[in-house]
């Protein structure tokens, strides 16, 4: 699905990516973690184009990132937060993103009723709650069901109820064979959504593979051990 | 500028029959005493097909007192003189064509009226001025109702008086000043009334030099190459009620005395040398309620004293008014000055004028006392008038942020702009 | 093209509710109003609000646009996530931030005139003139604020720039004009100036607009440069191009910088 090679990022002096090749498989969910500043989110923005690699390749769907904007219509991305124009109606903000595609919204129905929408969604966003704004994130994300869906530090600073919901919803696209991209660094949600996970710290791969592999190479259990057991063992 | 006076005298040139002239001298006696007992002047009438053909023909048999009527068609002819007090009336606008032969009508008796024709085709001439109608050391001539086209002079009075030059219409296709001649144009005359005419395209519209007691009224001079009006060394004369637009150089009034200027407009005078009223060396005269438009420079004063300039609309002039500093004892009161680029320019710190009593646009000032009269003087004199004064390229910075804040500054702190030059009571509210 | 006017279409819904955008229309409202309120004369209200819009209309509309663009970026990764290229997103919000402000600064200041008076032939070509520049005015000022925007990832630095532009071109520039004037006093300084005043955007809406207010003035000096360019429709022309060039020229300049920014 995804194929990253030699990949750097440079922002004026500081390297943001260094040599990062990884590849994706179709119908996996990645965990992309680390702690914040290294790197994690600059290698999702530069899978949605939004960063421009300073070196090195990336291939999505079969199609080589060169600047043309095809290849996203089968990504949908959930960003970190959830932001919108704030004068502009949820139903508006649906309709923009409608307006920039051909294919019809197969799913938009659906997730509006699932997440419980409708009426929220006649309201200006600004008067809608953080939740409720992940939610309509979350709806235009999946409502042209994606190939490949992207979500940024998408568990931060979630109510428990959103929270659920979110994992559920990563659950459905599992489950559906989709491919499913996540980077956080609360590590305890990965432990019950990816499948694989992927390590990045400073800029570089520490470890990228399933999790049964991490915590079998660490010897422990939970996850967050796991990671913490390879680090410690990096630095020493 | 100033012409030499024109060597006309009548039957100078008519020299071959010394004999008949004086045949036709004492005939003219006979006639007017014949004339003068009988109570019935003779009309003679001119046509084309009928009994008398032309004019000069006409002219040669009318009586003194008679009057010639002629009737609509278009004669060719010119040198026409006229030598007898004759009515000469024009029925159904019968056209007189010079067809570039030379003048038209000259006339040298008194009494002599000319109405209703269509003058035109007076060549231009660089030796001689020709005109449509030339009164030379006459009085008490009408002319009246006439149309004056393409011709070099319209009409030129010299070394006459008591006449009457009423709505005739002067329509000249002049476009360069040295073969354009002067709409109607006074030499050496007095007691003269120009009134409700209307004349474009001309060199001057109306021309006066040497000319004393003579009134300038209701006319419109408009549309002429060089000035509406030219007024030199003519003191006592009065102009009102007239209308100068988009003269070459607007109106100059120069070396003259007791000039009253009364109720006209003065409007669209653009360029350099471009003057709404021009006034040089002119002593003791008045300017009072005329409007003053669109021009470069409304009123321009050089070397002029005790001029009295009130109760005048100064509206969207590039300058209202500049006054060199070479004036004396001038007095701007209770004039309007609105919208002016620049509303008072001078070329000195001194002022030896009085302003009082105005409304300016440009006031900011408050009037507590409530007296109609704001309680700050106003000095009309910006720094920055001062400053496109002697960097005349300067002008392209007009109305921006910068020019008004230096302005402002100054305002606050007086230095370059003169201080004398301030009108004490500035009006709240415009006059009109 | 569809895709930018889209966009762009959105962006007016936004900025018609918006609180700032409202304000906009209104400030212009209100000083259009106060002006005829305060003085009698149509005449003088143009030539006060002249200087009030070559005053404010560029600072009101960069500072506009610079706060739009840096607040609006997480609605940019929205809709770049989407298979939509740059230059659309770009234009398209750049398209309907000024017909927004340009709708609110001639209703702000249009209204009251059909409200206040009845309008002469003359006054409503002077308006015109007025609403035309204006809208000439806003549309490139706001265009260098998403130029200098999207250079400048700061937001302070982006403001503080924005601030600088205007400063300059509104007053410094003027400054340096004038002592170059003094300074050079003895050479042809007719055609350079008016290479000078084309150049500053604010300075061309001024003297464009000066054909109706000072016309008399201009003509008054004695250049036959200066006079064949205020006299004839030839400095229309190129006052009508330089002010299309300011639009442009930012525009595109900001498109490619905005192609190969990492946001």
């Amino acid at each position: 699905m995804i194929e990253i090679s030699n990949l750097h990022k440079r922002f004026s002096k500081f390297v943001a990516l260094h040599d990062v090749s990884l590849s994706i498989k179709r119908g996996s969910v990645t965990g992309i973690i680390g702690p914040n500043g290294s790197g994690k989110s600059t290698l999702i923005k530069c899978l949605l184009g939004l960063v421009n690699p300073t070196s090195g390749t990336i291939t999505i769907n079969g199609s080589v990132l060169d600047g043309a904007c095809d290849y996203r219509q089968s990504i949908g991305y959930v960003p970190q937060i959830a932001r919108f124009p704030q004068d502009l109606t949820g139903n508006e903000i649906i309709d923009i993103v409608k307006g920039l595609r051909k294919e019809p919204a197969t799913l938009e129905r659906e997730l509006v009723e699932r997440f419980d929408l409708r009426h929220e969604l006649a309201k200006r966003t600004r008067a809608l709650s953080g939740g409720t704004r992940q939610k309509l994130s979350m709806v235009l994300a999946g409502m042209y069901d994606p190939e490949l869906l992207i979500l940024d530090e998408p568990t931060a600073g979630l109510d428990p109820v959103s929270n659920i919901r979110l994992k559920q919803f990563i659950a459905d696209h599992r489950d559906q064979k989709r491919t499913v991209l996540v980077t956080t660094h609360i590590m305890s949600d990965l432990d019950e959504m990816a499948d694989e996970v992927v390590i990045i710290i400073d800029g570089r791969i520490r470890f990228a593979g399933p999790i049964r592999e991490l915590k079998l190479q660490t010897g422990e259990l939970r996850l967050e051990v796991a990671v913490a057991r390879l680090l410690e063992r990096e630095a020493a | 500028m100033t012409r030499r006076p024109p060597s006309y005298r009548a039957g100078q040139s008519d020299r071959q029959g010394g004999f008949f002239r004086h045949i036709a001298g004492v005939l003219t006696l006979v006639c007017l005493i014949i004339g003068s007992k009988s109570t019935v002047a003779a009309v003679i009438t001119v046509q084309p097909g009928g009994a008398i053909q032309t004019l000069s023909e006409a002219l040669l048999l009318a009586m003194p007192g008679d009057t010639v009527h002629v009737e609509s068609g278009t004669y060719i002819e010119s040198n026409l003189r006229v030598v007898k007090p004759l009515a000469l009336i024009g029925n159904g606008w019968p056209v007189v064509d010079a067809a570039g032969r030379g003048p038209i009508f000259e006339v040298t008796a008194a009494n002599v009226v000319i109405s209703g024709f269509e003058l035109r085709g007076v060549p231009v001439s660089f030796v001689k001025e020709h005109a449509a109608i030339l009164l030379s050391e006459t009085e008490n001539c009408d002319i009246r109702d006439n149309r004056f086209v393409d011709n070099f002079f319209a009409v030129y009075l010299a070394h006459s008086k008591r006449c009457r030059i009423i709505r005739n219409s002067i329509v000249g296709s002049a476009t360069e000043l040295t073969s354009a001649g002067n709409g109607v144009h006074m030499w050496y005359c007095r007691d003269i009334a120009v009134q409700d005419n209307q004349i474009h395209g001309q060199r001057d519209g109306i021309y006066l030099e040497f000319v004393t007691h003579s009134t300038i009224s209701g006319n419109d001079s408009s549309d002429n190459l060089r000035y509406g009006l030219h007024f030199m060394f003519s003191d006592s004369c009065r102009y009102e009620k007239n209308r100068f637009a988009r003269n070459g150089a607007g109106v100059a009034v120069m070396y003259t005395s007791q000039v009253d200027m009364l109720e006209n407009t003065f409007e669209d005078s653009w360029g350099g040398a471009s003057y709404g009223l021009l006034l040089k060396d002119i002593r003791d005269s008045r300017v009072l309620g005329n409007v003053i438009t669109r021009n470069s420079v409304g009123i321009y004063l050089e070397g002029s004293d005790r001029i009295v300039i009130e109760a005048n609309q100064f509206h969207a002039n590039g300058w209202a008014i500049k006054i060199m500093a070479n004036c004396v004892g001038s007095k701007v009161t209770g004039n309007d000055f609105i919208d002016n680029s620049f509303q008072v320019a001078t070329n000195s710190r001194q002022s030896f004028s009085e302003f009082d009593g105005n409304y300016w646009s440009t006031y900011h000032g408050y009037d507590l006392d409530r007296d109609g009269f704001g309680d700050m003087p106003y000095r009309p004199v910006s720094l920055y008038s001062l400053i496109v004064e002697s960097e005349p390229a300067t002008m392209v910075l007009i109305r921006s942020l910068l020019v008004d804040l230096l302005n402002l500054a100054e305002r606050i702190m007086p230095t370059l702009t003169p201080e004398a030059l301030a009108d004490t009571k500035p009006r709240m509210k415009p006059i009109s | 093209m569809r895709l930018s006017l889209h966009i762009g279409w959105y962006a007016i819904r936004d900025v018609a509710r918006n609180r700032w955008g409202l304000l906009y229309t209104a400030f212009f409202l209100v000083v259009t109003v106060g002006l005829f309120q305060l003085q009698a004369q149509s005449a003088k209200v143009a030539v006060s609000l002249m200087s009030i819009c070559l005053f404010l209309i560029p600072l009101v509309s960069s500072l506009f646009g610079t706060i739009y663009f840096y607040n609006s970026r997480e609605f940019v990764e929205l809709v770049l996530t989407q298979p939509v290229n740059r230059r659309t997103v770009y234009f398209g919000m750049f398209c309907g931030l000024g017909a927004s402000l340009v709708a609110g600064f001639i209703l702000g200041v249009g209204l009251p005139y059909l409200f206040f008076m009845t309008i002469s032939q003359e006054q409503l070509l002077s308006l015109l003139l007025l609403l035309a520049v204006g809208s000439f005015l806003t549309v490139i000022f706001l265009a260098i604020s998403f130029l200098l925007a999207t250079i400048l990832d700061d937001r302070g630095k982006g403001l503080a720039a924005i601030l600088g532009v205007w400063l300059f071109t509104a007053l410094v520039y003027d400054g340096l004009v004038m002592l170059a004037t003094m300074a050079f006093s003895d050479y042809p300084l007719e055609t350079p100036l008016l290479i000078a005043v084309v150049t500053n955007p604010i300075d061309l809406a001024r003297v464009t607009l000066l054909v109706q207010t000072d016309w008399a003035a201009l003509m008054g000096y004695t250049g036959a440069v200066f006079n064949r360019f205020f006299g004839t429709s030839l400095g229309v022309s190129i006052a009508v191009v330089a002010l299309c060039l300011w639009i442009v020229t930012p525009v595109l300049i900001g498109l490619r910088q905005f192609r190969h920014k990492d946001l």
